[in-house]
């Protein structure tokens, strides 16, 4: 009995020591920049060495709300999120119920639909630029060769078509996740289920709607709000494709620019702040409406 | 939502032929069903295989869109392999993700053996703070991070990196290796500890050697994040020598600033891409389960 309460006090003992290193470490670079940031937000500073921070108020945040760029970068993200996570769902769903039946070269199909996935997203975004590039891209001339365009298209250069094609690289290397995480959940609904719908006779896509979309939508909703986070932050895909082709940012772009072009980590510390309460509101509407609990 | 439906339909193929028109009907079915897997396999791969072709192509025909080129050849490796920046950018990635993986995975499986099996007050709520915290977006702190590394004297340093990555990989490993040091039965660890082993002991030569799946999966993603980043990594390094792979490819300019050099871009992408396409072929297995395991057991 003693032995058992002084090992339980030793396990209690040893738990801080070894939680405690992890937490320190997060407290720095995680707690301490974030309020860093807030202080920033409302500081003149300038990261040029010259001028000596000082107190302005909402300035900054005047600055941002009222840069017509920022609303232009808020719009494309926006639209960028809602189009692109409307697509990696829907064709999520149905990469994962290929997954998810039995046939020949299933591994084969796994794997296959891993590689977008793994390929890094500077390297994505520089292969899809090549294949949509103005004059040899293989897009443009496949496309001309069917007769389905009358002429090669400079892709990249206006938003009208830009946008578009960055999305088309995103839906192609999330997809992938998307299907994995909604394959588990699928492997997860009992299969006597389908068998008892087939006898009382209901049709395969009347057991998709009954079964399959209800019991798999718990994970629907959990993937679906890690993909809204990570393209509401959106930055590799438009920084390399089309960087510096103005009209066509993002807020995160926005916001790296106001820091690195700019020097200001005023501006910068500002946009920051107001990106993370877009996204804290996001998740907080989010759970209201869908009742999903995290833990 | 026509391909889902589809998909459902083809799910549970009735096997046995009940007449010649089922037969048939299953037979079509069937057939769709592989265009489906073939079409989106090529839609997966198409953009690697052309990466790759484009390559291995000789600069002259680089420009052309025959599936076969007339020759192949290796001046596109040979160049990117001369460029010193590029070497050493992937020295860099290499040192980088490196010890990014092995301080994430040192310092989150201790965290993680004692938040899954040791009693500790404040467990809920460090579990919760650490699931919000792999949701956390980077960019929110760039400005901090950015003041800070100069305040520490290691902006445009590899270890300046190693610490900002570990705000995407820790969170991470500790959640995910958490789920599994719960999953084992308590029933390992009770028979030690009435020997009188301690729970260091413990951790050390029964759980830690049981959860090496999980690390070899946690620690391939981590790997796979650290090496593929490219936000931090154009942020807080300046010079040549400090870039990482990522940053290096994004800034790869030609003779003329007109012309991109694609081939030796294509290159030099397939350097950095077939490692980690290896990876996924061979821990295919393990990668879903840690992927899985991070967001579905949430």
């Amino acid at each position: 009995m003693i032995k058992e309460i002084d090992l339980y006090a030793r396990q209690k003992r040893l738990a801080w020591w070894l939680i405690a290193p992890a937490v320190l470490v997060v407290v720095v670079i995680i707690a301490y920049p974030t309020i860093q940031v807030i202080v920033y937000s409302f500081m003149k500073y300038k990261l040029d060495g010259v001028t000596p921070p000082s107190f302005v108020g909402w300035d900054n945040y005047s600055y941002v709300l009222t840069d017509p760029d920022w609303w232009s970068a808020v719009s494309n993200t926006l639209i960028f999120t809602v189009v692109s996570v409307i697509l990696e769902c829907d064709l999520g769903l149905a990469v994962a119920m290929v997954a998810n039946s039995k046939f020949k070269g299933r591994t084969v199909f796994r794997v296959a639909i891993l590689v977008p996935w793994a390929i890094p997203t500077v390297v994505s975004s520089k292969i899809w630029s090549w294949m949509v590039n103005d004059i040899y891209g293989v897009v443009n001339i496949v496309l001309t060769d069917l007769h389905i365009l009358p002429q090669k298209i400079a892709w990249l250069a206006t938003p009208a078509t830009a946008l578009p094609v960055i999305i088309a690289v995103d839906v192609w290397k999330a997809t992938p996740f998307m299907a994995l995480l909604l394959l588990a959940g699928l492997q997860l609904i009992p299969k006597d289920l389908y068998e008892a719908g087939s006898i009382d006779g209901a049709t395969k896509v009347r057991q998709f709607w009954a079964i399959t979309l209800p019991l798999v939508t718990p994970t629907l909703l959990v993937a679906l709000v890690f993909r809204t986070l990570d393209a509401l932050r959106v930055f590799d895909i438009f920084y390399v494709m089309v960087g510096g082709q103005g009209n066509l940012e993002t807020m995160a772009v926005y916001n790296q620019q106001q820091l690195v072009s700019f020097l200001d980590a005023g501006v910068g510390s500002a946009t920051s702040v107001i990106i993370l309460i877009v996204i804290m509101l996001f998740v907080i509407l989010y759970t209201r409406f869908s009742r999903t609990s995290f833990e | 939502m026509s391909t889902t439906k589809t998909v459902s339909t083809l799910e549970a193929l009735p096997t046995q032929g009940a007449t010649k028109k089922a037969d048939t009907k299953a037979a079509v079915l069937r057939i769709l069903f592989y265009a489906l897997v073939i079409v989106i396999i090529v839609f997966n791969l198409f953009p690697f295989f052309w990466a790759l072709l484009s390559s291995f192509r000789p600069s002259n025909e680089l420009f052309s869109t025959k599936l076969i080129p007339n020759a192949l050849t290796l001046d596109h490796y040979v160049e990117v392999f001369k460029d010193q920046r590029f070497v050493q950018s992937l020295i860099n990635s290499v040192i980088v993700a490196g010890l990014t993986v092995l301080i994430a995975l040192g310092l989150g499986s201790v965290c993680a053996y004692a938040l899954g099996r040791l009693p500790f007050r404040f467990k809920g709520p460090v579990l919760y703070l650490v699931l919000t915290m792999t949701m956390f977006p980077q960019i929110a702190i760039l400005s901090g991070l950015f003041v800070m590394l100069r305040t520490l004297d290691m902006f445009n340093t590899r270890q300046g990196l190693v610490l900002t990555y570990l705000i995407f990989t820790m969170p991470f490993t500790i959640w995910v290796m958490t789920q599994y040091f719960r999953s084992l039965p308590k029933e390992l660890e009770e028979a030690a500890y009435v020997d009188g082993a301690s729970p260091l002991k413990v951790f050390w030569d029964i759980l830690l050697p049981l959860t090496m799946p999980g690390l070899v999966s946690t620690g391939l993603l981590a790997f796979i994040a650290a090496w593929n980043e490219f936000l931090f990594a154009l942020t807080f390094t300046i010079t040549d020598n400090m870039k990482t792979v990522p940053v290096v490819i994004s800034q790869f300019t030609g003779a003329s600033s007109f012309e991109q050099p694609w081939g030796a871009i294509m290159a030099a992408s397939m350097v950095v891409t077939i490692p980690l396409v290896i990876l996924v072929m061979i821990f295919q297995y393990r990668i879903v389960e840690g992927l899985t395991a991070g967001a579905v057991k949430g």
